[in-house]
């Protein structure tokens, strides 16, 4: 369902009929969807907007191909990751890795800031996305998918070519892997979170 | 001496073990916060936190982490985004679905190619090969190619080479017959083809 309560197929048949101001409103509903995910892949606001604008520019372009076997986040899902790998690929610019060694040289990076902003309070919202930076992209993957794309396991297994109980299992580690961070960079913050 | 190797032996079983029964239990855990534990399991896990003081308290910790994801809110991007991506959207048209435009005998035409190819060149080699017998009496295959020392007129008289060739011009034909039998409909029928005006 959209904002204004039409579900999604049914707007994307009057996209398709020509009734291209329709397109408004899954740009509306999935605008801080992608933005965020998009987000994940560089730090910077402004081309994470200039990629975001043109994940919806190929998806409407693309419409057509949308076949409406599964959901059109999970769709919305493929496009913005494409899309933000061939434009790192073409901008090579400085992104959240896509591999464990450069995650790993950002974690560290991160860490200096931590140390060097000392005792500053942080909120629940940066310490989560911080926390997550510091994991794999394939761990970010499917947190983000699972939580923000509410994404079911069978849908992120399309979406990852996985088997559902795989990312189970894959999902159970992340959220591991993500306690583990936080609990090794944010002690503190994670004491006052269980204590709530 | 024996003694102490066995019961450090016996210490290190048990972390092991501890560990894995944690791992396990957390497994559990999550299975039961994201609703997938099969009802056996939620029997069991419901007595556990009603019961263990250890199982409430790490679901407790699971779930504090589980509802800070739940509520994390997502980024926003600029207020003129939407304005922004429907300015740019207003000099496009959907794009016609990509099955109506892609022809699956095209497809096939260049698997069937391929495979003719891969074929003739496997059939090829496999003929180059001279079967002698070693000491033992058994048959191997004794195979040298130098692209220098090969013969291209011997290998263009070769009848596989031919045929082969020859396949391949009666698919092209097929090909362009196929290509101009589709041109030749779209024009009776007065469909849009890439030439025309919009």
């Amino acid at each position: 369902m959209t904002i204004s309560g039409q579900p999604d197929d049914q707007i994307i048949n009057r996209i398709l009929k020509g009734e291209q101001s329709e397109f408004a409103l899954l740009v509306e509903k999935y605008q801080n969807y992608v933005f965020t995910l998009v987000l994940r892949f560089t730090e910077s606001r402004e081309d994470a907007e200039e990629i975001a604008q043109d994940v919806f520019v190929k998806a409407y372009r693309s419409l057509a191909d949308f076949r409406g076997d599964s959901k059109f986040s999970t769709w919305l899902f493929t496009i913005t990751r494409t899309t933000c790998l061939s434009f790192l690929r073409k901008k090579k610019l400085d992104t959240i890795s896509l591999d464990n060694e450069r995650t790993g040289l950002r974690v560290e990076n991160r860490e200096s800031g931590f140390s060097a902003n000392g005792i500053e309070q942080k909120s629940r919202h940066a310490m989560l996305n911080q926390a997550i930076a510091m994991l794999s992209p394939d761990d970010t993957q499917v947190l983000n998918l699972f939580y923000k794309g509410d994404q079911t396991l069978e849908e992120i297994g399309k979406i990852m070519r996985l088997d559902p109980n795989t990312v189970k299992v894959k999902l159970h580690r992340a959220r591991q892997r993500l306690k583990d961070k936080m609990e090794k960079h944010f002690s503190n913050e994670v004491r006052e979170i269980l204590a709530d | 001496m024996r003694i102490k190797g066995e019961q450090n032996h016996s210490f290190g079983h048990s972390i092991i073990k501890r560990n894995f029964m944690d791992q396990e239990m957390e497994k559990l855990i999550w299975e039961y916060i994201d609703g997938l534990s099969n009802e056996s399991d939620k029997t069991i896990i419901t007595k556990h936190l009603a019961e263990d003081s250890v199982w409430r308290s790490k679901y407790n910790e699971l779930m504090s982490i589980h509802e800070i994801l739940q509520k994390e809110e997502l980024e926003m991007p600029s207020l003129r985004f939407t304005k922004n991506v429907m300015e740019e959207i207003a000099q496009f048209h959907v794009a016609p679905a990509t099955k109506n435009y892609i022809n699956k005998n095209v497809i096939r035409g260049f698997m069937a190619f391929f495979l003719v190819m891969i074929s003739g060149l496997f059939i090829y080699f496999v003929g180059q090969i001279h079967w002698s017998s070693n000491s033992t009496g058994k048959l191997l295959p004794a195979y040298s190619l130098n692209a220098n020392k090969v013969n291209w007129s011997l290998l263009l008289n070769n009848t596989y080479v031919n045929i082969f060739i020859g396949i391949n011009v009666i698919l092209g034909l097929i090909l362009i017959d196929k290509y101009m039998q589709g041109k030749k409909n779209a024009g009776h029928n007065g469909h849009w083809t890439k030439g025309d005006s919009a």
